[in-house]
């Protein structure tokens, strides 16, 4: 049971994650976009999508110094359990906070808001609700776990990082995530079930992060893609002239 | 010199009856489907009026366009790269749909469903957006012909300046229509906005088109454009903009909305201009140097050196000699007669107006005078600030001279015009007072009042070489592509999802689907549905009629 639910599982989601990007891709790169829905409402837009965004990108940045950045790093560089665990949480407070209320606001947004609600399709929902489990059980395994220590203390960074690591590695450890909490082991579920939707759901928009924008000239010159002229490929039988 | 061919257009406001087909033709070819009812690629503003969207010629609201600096550098109104980045989770200028309007149908079931009784059913009108009875408040032309103008006219931003003089002579106001389209500017904003880069103008002829496949519903484009002509698509949740009919230009056609236009006001050609100047000319620290400097970004076809680097540029022969007779070229640098719609965005717009001189011509007819006479023409110009002051604001960031002279000109034709056709001497004095001559203005004339289809477009078709593979022109039945028209419908991420269409394909199945659809989203039961366009008119098509429960072989056949 260990090895499906902290080897099969995770391999199988990290698969799912990566081919199914290729394939939307190539599939359907007309779909892939943000949907957004600021034209029907704007007020709660305002307030709660930079909240759950600016929240998200801290969510993540802590999530790879915590997964990826071993102990013996910073222990290292001479930062203590103490000092860390002080940033960690107080970092992860605030961002987790963020994103939880910006979440709340779209949530009730979406469902309060008539035209939103109504441009809301099945996936969208079935996303929000791993997306809000994911969150919610990182908010607790943050305020229960880390700050209250309900079930005794867990260092995540000796059992949670160290699978995460060395299922990166191609060797995976599945006793580590076994003797984890209950509720990493949940989150990690959620996400890596999360991970499995992703591709097939609107949050595909994350790769598309314009950040060619900063880099590239103001207007952009095109030529007219021959290949692109008409509904078919040209016939053969003539050269192409000039 | 960096040449570069320009398709551009010109549209004479004086023939401009307001009629709306050119708007109503460009729906039916491109925004004829669900997630744009409220885009108008083309649309007929009744002016003094507020605009569609409302007021979007209040770039201190909207910050669409560029501006200087204080170090005199050209940068976006609404912010630079980074601050577009920062505030990319939520657009702080973002029209809402209530700035256009929220479009609508009616539920005309109820007209034929309901039971016998001894009113009248009524169609309600039932929002697109959200399905629900609404009531109508506002839509795309709801101030046309002035209509509540005494309520809304006064938030136009172009009366500025000169708000008390309207007022006191609200009585003999004047009015004319300004349609719009996408301007296909040189310095497009819409194009710098876009954080993904989906925004392009095209090196061949300046169109300015958005990639679908790589539009990611940023909506900064339809912040940065102050002309507000991107619209986002709320089904697809894409960009989308007036494509200046591409599919047809290549071909060698005009646009929909000049091919359906009655009154014959649009000319289409080719502009060839210096692209290394357009930087330059856009970043004139004064915003009425606007207008001469693009003007001074146009190269002259007739040149030898132009029609060299033009070659160098890898212009084909034939384009260069559209551009010697493009009808654009000679109204805007011959007649120079026509003018930009707001320079003072600096975007370097390429749909230019040819002033109305109908508001003038009103007021002398009503005040008893010859309205044919160039002196009273030329007084009345001179004497009607309102108009001048308006069509400045419009056209010329504010500086009435120009505009005069454009009018003085128009004047003139008329008064030398009238001379010949009523088989008078003509008085070679009338050109001479606004700076032409006799045989120049006979040629404007024949431009603007009797030009014919092949003078009024003179469109050089794209590669010659290539036209059977066009879209248009496609010798093969245009649905045999790969995926199949028959395999057309909505993907399973949403509308519009799945893998591309071609232009022509997707107007016609969404036509089709839309044609056979009532309810406001995609039907579920789409497939079942009768098809009239595939019934070959023998019998009954299947599924027409409902199933019958009373069908008897009684012998009185079929009731």
């Amino acid at each position: 049971m260990d090895q499906f639910l902290w080897v099969v599982v995770p391999y199988l989601s990290l698969a799912v994650f990566a081919v199914g990007h290729v394939w939307r891709y190539r599939y359907d790169k007309f779909g892939w976009t943000t949907r957004s829905s600021q034209l029907y409402e704007d007020r709660l837009l305002r307030l709660g999508s930079p909240l759950f965004h600016f929240g998200m990108l801290g969510v993540v940045g802590g999530h790879v110094i915590g997964l990826l950045v071993p102990r013996s790093w910073t222990e290292a560089v001479g930062i203590s359990d103490y000092a860390y665990h002080y940033v960690a949480v107080g970092g992860g407070l605030v961002a987790g906070v963020a994103v939880t209320v910006g979440m709340v606001i779209l949530i009730y947004r979406r469902r309060t808001v008539g035209p939103v609600f109504s441009a809301t399709t099945a996936m969208d929902k079935v996303m929000y609700a791993f997306l809000a489990a994911a969150v919610l059980l990182g908010m607790w395994n943050t305020i229960a776990g880390s700050i209250f220590t309900l079930g005794g203390e867990y260092n995540y960074r000796e059992g949670v990082s160290v699978w995460y690591r060395s299922f990166l590695a191609f060797s995976p450890d599945a006793e580590l995530m076994a003797a984890a909490p209950l509720g990493f082991q949940l989150h990690a579920l959620v996400a890596f079930s999360l991970f499995a939707l992703w591709p097939f759901t609107r949050l595909v928009h994350v790769f598309s992060a314009p950040l060619g924008y900063v880099t590239r000239p103001y207007v952009v010159y095109r030529s007219r893609d021959d290949r692109q002229l008409g509904s078919h490929r040209p016939r053969r039988g003539w050269e192409k002239v000039g | 010199m960096r040449v570069m061919a320009q398709m551009a257009m010109v549209m004479n406001l004086d023939k401009c009856i307001g009629c709306h087909t050119c708007s109503v033709t460009c729906k039916q070819a491109w925004t004829n489907r669900a997630g744009t009812e409220y885009v108008w690629f083309n649309n007929v503003e009744t002016r003094p009026g507020l605009g569609y969207p409302r007021t979007y010629e209040d770039q201190e609201e909207w910050k669409g366009g560029w501006e200087l600096d204080r170090k005199g550098r050209l940068g976006l109104k609404g912010g630079g790269r980074w601050k577009k980045l920062a505030t990319i989770f939520s657009n702080p200028k973002l029209p809402s749909i209530q700035d256009y309007y929220e479009p609508w149908t009616y539920d005309y079931e109820t007209l034929t469903s309901s039971p016998a009784s001894d009113t009248f059913p009524v169609a309600r009108p039932k929002s697109l957006i959200s399905g629900e009875d609404m009531d109508v408040e506002w839509s795309a032309n709801w101030d046309d012909d002035l209509g509540g103008s005494k309520e809304h006219a006064a938030r136009d931003l172009m009366l500025k300046g000169i708000e008390d003089k309207v007022k006191m002579e609200f009585e003999e106001t004047f009015m004319f229509y300004l349609p719009r389209i996408c301007e296909h500017c040189l310095n497009p904003s819409c194009a710098a906005s876009c954080p993904s880069g989906a925004i392009y103008k095209r090196e061949e002829d300046g169109i300015v088109l958005v990639d679908q496949d790589r539009c990611r519903g940023w909506r900064m484009c339809v912040s940065g454009c102050p002309y507000k002509k991107v619209y986002f698509n709320h089904r697809t949740g894409k960009a989308e903009k007036c494509t200046f009919c591409y599919p047809r230009i290549e071909v060698g056609i005009p646009t929909v909305c000049s091919e359906t236009c009655v009154g014959r006001l649009r000319y289409i050609g080719l502009v060839l201009y210096d692209a290394d100047r357009v930087l330059e000319a856009a970043s004139v620290q004064d915003d009425r140097d606007l207008l001469a400097a693009q003007r001074s970004c146009f190269l002259d076809p007739d040149d030898p050196e132009v029609q060299r680097a033009a070659e160098a540029a890898g212009i084909p022969r034939d384009w260069v000699e559209a551009a010697q007779r493009s009808p654009v070229w000679a109204l805007i640098n011959r007649f120079e007669v026509a003018l930009p719609l707001h320079p003072e965005y600096r975007t370097m717009p390429m749909v230019w107006y040819i002033p109305p001189l109908s508001p003038v011509v009103d007021v002398i007819k009503d005040t008893g005078h010859d309205a044919e006479d160039h002196g009273n023409l030329f007084a009345a110009i001179e004497a009607l600030r309102i108009p001048v002051e308006y069509l400045a604001n419009l056209f010329t960031a504010g500086d009435p001279e120009p505009v005069e002279k454009v009018l003085r000109r128009l004047a003139a034709m008329r008064a030398y015009m009238r001379d010949i056709n009523l088989g008078r001497d003509p008085d070679d004095s009338i050109p001479g007072k606004v700076g032409m001559d006799g045989e120049t203005m006979y040629d404007m004339f024949r431009l603007l009042a009797i030009a014919k289809y092949d003078e009024r477009y003179v469109i050089p078709p794209a590669h010659a070489e290539q036209a059977h593979s066009l879209e248009e022109l496609a010798t093969e039945c245009s649905l045999d592509f790969d995926g199949g028209p028959g395999m057309y419908e909505s993907g399973p991420f949403g509308e519009g999802s799945g893998r591309p269409v071609p232009v022509a394909v997707e107007n016609f199945q969404m036509l089709r689907d839309r044609a056979t659809s009532d309810t406001v989203a995609a039907p579920d039961d789409k497939a079942t549905r009768v098809n009239l366009l595939n019934w070959d008119g023998k019998g009954v098509p299947s599924g027409l009629f409902p199933p019958r429960a009373d069908v008897e072989t009684d012998g009185e056949g079929v009731r």
